[in-house]
């Protein structure tokens, strides 16, 4: 049994799914982050499955803007916790209710 | 089972694994490491796939940089707060959060064409190197690749603006 395509289309479904569990039910936001990078590896991988699939190297050019885009936001997103741990001494989504109707 | 078979195989379930670990760990230092072991196995995962830059940068930025600047965070903030911070949402968004989960994986594994679909055993030459990448990027790709590198301006300076101390003197 060969190992093609839908392995690994289905093993990044599995990594995405498991990164939005993440998500959806951490209370803690750096997990959240962790998460958010988890589902960011889940596509990179299927780009680069498609890209063997087709045998062109568009997607790996692809994967790798992703990786770009993903350095940018982890380094934001980990300053926006900084500031918001300056703020409230604390980096609970829960306790982040300011804006709560 | 051929020898990248189960390699894959291999990788795959590490993968995966430490994938859950992250999101159910208890602590997040704990969780950062399992990530790093995530990052590694799909670098492992990119190699099989003949993607060998991919996994060179996969491992410098994710394993290298990304985990090392989160593991920094969770030092600067206080970590005996964050072990506190165990626990997930209520009982009612996790289960929730788990089940739409459950449905939208259900959804994407029934998106696929039935039988098999095999890769191609012929692949264009230097498929996957610094060299056929590096021609995309600086041909077809160029403005992307600019733009890229403008967005990476953009989040040092928004970083440091954002994690700068009011009042203190800029470095």
């Amino acid at each position: 049994m060969s190992v093609g395509l839908h392995h690994y289309l289905l093993l990044s479904a599995l990594l995405f799914v498991v990164g939005t569990v993440g998500v959806i039910t951490r209370r803690n936001a750096i997990v959240v982050l962790m998460s958010i990078e988890l589902m960011l590896n889940g596509v990179n991988l299927s780009l680069a499955a498609f890209s063997r699939y087709w045998g062109d190297g568009s997607g790996h050019a692809l994967v790798i803007f992703s990786i770009a885009v993903a350095a940018a936001e982890a380094a934001v997103g980990l300053a926006l916790l900084i500031a918001v741990f300056r703020n409230r001494q604390s980096v609970d989504l829960e306790d982040l209710n300011l804006l709560k109707g | 089972m051929t020898g990248s078979a189960l390699l894959f195989y291999v990788f795959g379930a590490l993968a995966l694994a430490s994938a859950v670990l992250v999101v159910t760990g208890k602590n997040a230092i704990a969780s950062a490491v399992y990530l790093v072991v995530a990052f590694f196995n799909l670098a492992g995962l990119y190699v099989l796939l003949e993607a060998h830059f991919l996994a060179a940068s996969q491992i410098l930025v994710y394993a290298g940089a990304i985990t090392v600047l989160i593991l920094f965070v969770i030092m600067l903030l206080d970590v005996s707060q964050l072990v506190r911070l165990q626990g997930s949402r209520n009982a009612i968004a996790r289960s929730l959060g788990i089940v739409l989960a459950g449905l939208f994986a259900i959804l994407l594994a029934s998106q696929l064409a039935p039988g098999e679909v095999g890769f191609p055993e012929k692949l264009p030459e230097g498929f996957g190197t610094v060299e056929s990448i590096g021609d995309l990027l600086f041909d077809r790709y160029l403005l992307a690749f600019e733009l890229v590198s403008v967005l990476l301006l953009a989040a040092i300076v928004a970083a440091v603006a954002i994690a700068h101390r009011e009042g203190e003197s800029t470095p």
